[in-house]
């Protein structure tokens, strides 16, 4: 197997060089343009600027100056993170020689490869990556909107959201409620909802004790059940309910004027109210016309784009197997990118694809737990090889050391995106 | 060879088939393991009087969590396996005293091992008599233990590809830090190479306990570990 990907990754590198030989040529360096500075594009971006010792032209498109990590924002809810400890700057990414253009990517001529810009700028490509990221989906949650973030925020994506979300939950009325609408699979990290219930549960505990949690959730079950499921029976009991399916949390409709959340025809008082919607690719993806459904289909052995191989695609806005939505698998997809970019824009080596991934997730104070696993390229998709996940149960100590664990993983992950 | 030294020298009690093979055995000749246990006794004591010196005391040393014993300041290596969850139980003991350093990183334990496993089961028999918790069962945990491939000098005298090492290596960094920065997770550089090898082969090998490190050192060839420990040793 692994003798049969070699040849095969050998043969498909070799080609992709002898293919853009007389173009770089021709044009001196070649050109990368990355789009979104998270996980998989600063990663991406940071390797091959690195990597690839200046023969590679890198430009990193993306609006915000300040990057707030989605991942950790939970414990920001929780009171175990300060807002600012979450900001990153783009500065070492320029620092290591990554052209960084704060603006939005409008369009993208898959012919003329090149990417125009909300500003006006037009970028040229010989291979472009795209990490946009997730969109939502418009009309997943009836009543809700983008226009109506403010009143029932998403935050699931970081920075503004999550402040304005914690602010709405800490003015709640003693005793209130506080609904979320979990999204449908296949989304964003997915033990983030039920990691930012527990977080939730943690402020109100301390801060509105009889104020109750109710969590509105289509699936039938869902990441680290069993974990959850027990820590909130532990740290905040009569807290959190969960209406699934079979009560009907797939019929859920919200009135953000009202603050009402009516589940299956009967209507709910809501204090707070975090809607997380149906997910898709980030809307660039659908510009450049390589969706399929609301994902990009690619391969796992490069990260190309199953329709256009001078597009590789990373992270949540993939469909590629069966690795989860997270920023950890994005960075791990950059990294298989970038060096199959390199190696076919400069001849460089090109090995196989190895992936992995870790979720941490905190429960309350010190009760940290994990589920992880290693994946590999087949022809077909990104495939498991092996997992482990947290056990219920776990003592004290273990769980302490898997919460300071994931805050040096978070140090680890950061400093691997920006530099 | 040691499939060899075992026949000879252990009694097989009991081979239970299925996933996890376990076998339970008598450890080995006490008596030769008292005269063994001469050379750890300068810094390890044993017995109703042992009190810590250089190193803890060793009584109910079996089924013990490591850094277990309070009072005694242990090494920053052996607190950190200890929070991973080592438990000193036949097997981990077993490949403590062969090469401390493989089981635990950053021991302050000064001792170049013992080499032959009958010499190791046989100190570790001595050992046993002052283990009084679990009740001395030679079936039961902490005496069980798994059949283990030995760690051969081929596969230490392998030359890593270290360029191949270093897309490898995208995968350590995205946890722990390439600048050996240190906040919960351990800096890997600045490791010689057969220290890493080691210690990713006993991840392998799940000797050491980290489920994640087991998950990512579980996949990588032999090969492929030799290439990391390559690479790591170029990176200041």
């Amino acid at each position: 197997m692994t003798l049969n990907r070699r040849n095969f990754l050998g043969v498909a590198a070799g080609t992709a060089a002898a293919l853009s030989a007389p173009m770089v040529m021709g044009q001196g360096r070649p050109r990368v343009v990355v789009v979104g500075g998270g996980a998989g594009g600063a990663t991406a971006a940071r390797y091959l600027a690195k990597d690839s010792d200046g023969a590679i032209d890198v430009t990193l498109v993306e609006p915000t100056r300040s990057y707030y990590t989605c991942f950790f924002s939970n414990l920001y809810i929780g009171g175990f993170r300060e807002i600012d400890s979450l900001a990153h700057s783009y500065g070492g990414l320029a620092a290591s020689g990554v052209n960084v253009v704060h603006d939005w990517a409008v369009g993208i001529d898959r012919d003329a490869r090149t990417v125009s810009l909300a500003g006006g700028g037009v970028l040229p490509y010989d291979r472009l990556i795209l990490a946009p990221g997730i969109d939502f989906v418009d009309g997943s949650v009836p009543g809700w909107d983008v226009s109506a973030q403010n009143a029932m925020p998403h935050a699931y994506k970081g920075g503004s959201q999550t402040e304005l979300l914690k602010a709405q939950i800490m003015a709640m009325p003693e005793g209130g409620l506080f609904a979320m609408v979990a999204p449908p699979n296949p989304y964003r990290c997915p033990p983030g909802p039920y990691e930012r219930i527990s977080m939730v549960a943690h402020l109100l505990k301390a801060n509105n004790p009889t104020a109750k949690i109710l969590l509105i959730d289509p699936k039938d079950k869902y990441s680290k059940q069993a974990l959850f499921e027990e820590g909130w029976q532990n740290h905040y009991p009569g807290m959190i309910d969960r209406i699934g399916p079979d009560f009907g949390a797939a019929n859920v409709e919200v009135n953000p004027v009202d603050m009402t959340v009516t589940i299956d025809g009967t209507v709910e008082k809501v204090d707070a109210c975090n809607v997380i919607p149906a997910q898709k690719a980030g809307r660039i993806c659908e510009l450049a016309g390589i969706t399929e459904g609301n994902w990009v289909p690619v391969s796992g052995h490069t990260m190309q784009s199953r329709l256009d191989e001078n597009i590789h695609v990373l992270g949540d806005a993939t469909n590629q197997g069966d690795m989860p939505k997270s920023g950890f698998s994005a960075n791990s997809q950059a990294k298989v990118a970038a060096m199959a970019v390199r190696g076919a824009l400069t001849g460089s080596r090109v090995f196989p694809a190895k992936f992995s991934n870790t979720c941490w997730s905190l429960i309350a104070t010190d009760d940290g737990v994990k589920v992880g696993a290693t994946y590999e390229a087949t022809d077909e998709k990104i495939a498991k090889v092996d997992g482990f996940i947290s056990q219920t149960g776990e003592n004290p100590d273990l769980r302490r050391v898997t919460y300071e664990e994931s805050i040096g993983w978070y140090a680890g992950i950061t400093s691997d995106m920006f530099g | 060879m040691r499939a060899v030294a075992i026949a000879v020298f252990f009694w097989i009690a009991l081979s239970a088939s299925g996933g996890a093979e376990q076998e339970a055995r008598e450890i080995g000749d006490a008596r030769r393991g008292e005269t063994i246990f001469r050379q750890c006794a300068d810094c390890h004591q044993v017995g109703s009087d042992a009190k810590d010196r250089v190193g803890p005391h060793l009584n109910g040393i079996f089924g013990r969590k490591a850094a277990a014993n309070d009072g005694f300041g242990y090494s920053d290596g052996i607190v950190r396996a200890a929070n991973d969850g080592l438990v000193w139980d036949l097997r981990r003991l077993d490949a403590y005293l062969e090469n401390p350093k493989a089981l635990v990183s950053g021991t302050r334990m000064n001792f170049r091992g013992l080499a032959e496993p009958r010499d190791r089961a046989d100190v570790l028999a001595y050992l046993r008599g002052f283990s009084d918790n679990p009740s001395d069962i030679p079936e039961a945990q902490p005496t069980a233990r798994p059949r283990e491939v030995e760690l051969s000098p081929e596969i230490l005298a392998i030359v890593g590809d270290a360029e191949y090492g270093e897309y490898l290596s995208s995968e350590c960094t995205g946890c722990h830090q390439r600048d050996g920065g240190y906040d919960g997770i351990p800096s890997i550089t600045q490791w010689s190479a057969e220290d890493f090898m080691i210690a990713m082969q006993a991840y392998k090998r799940k000797i050491r306990p980290h489920p994640v490190m087991q998950m990512m050192a579980g996949r990588l060839s032999d090969e492929e570990i030799a290439a990391l420990a390559a690479y790591f040793g170029t990176i200041e």
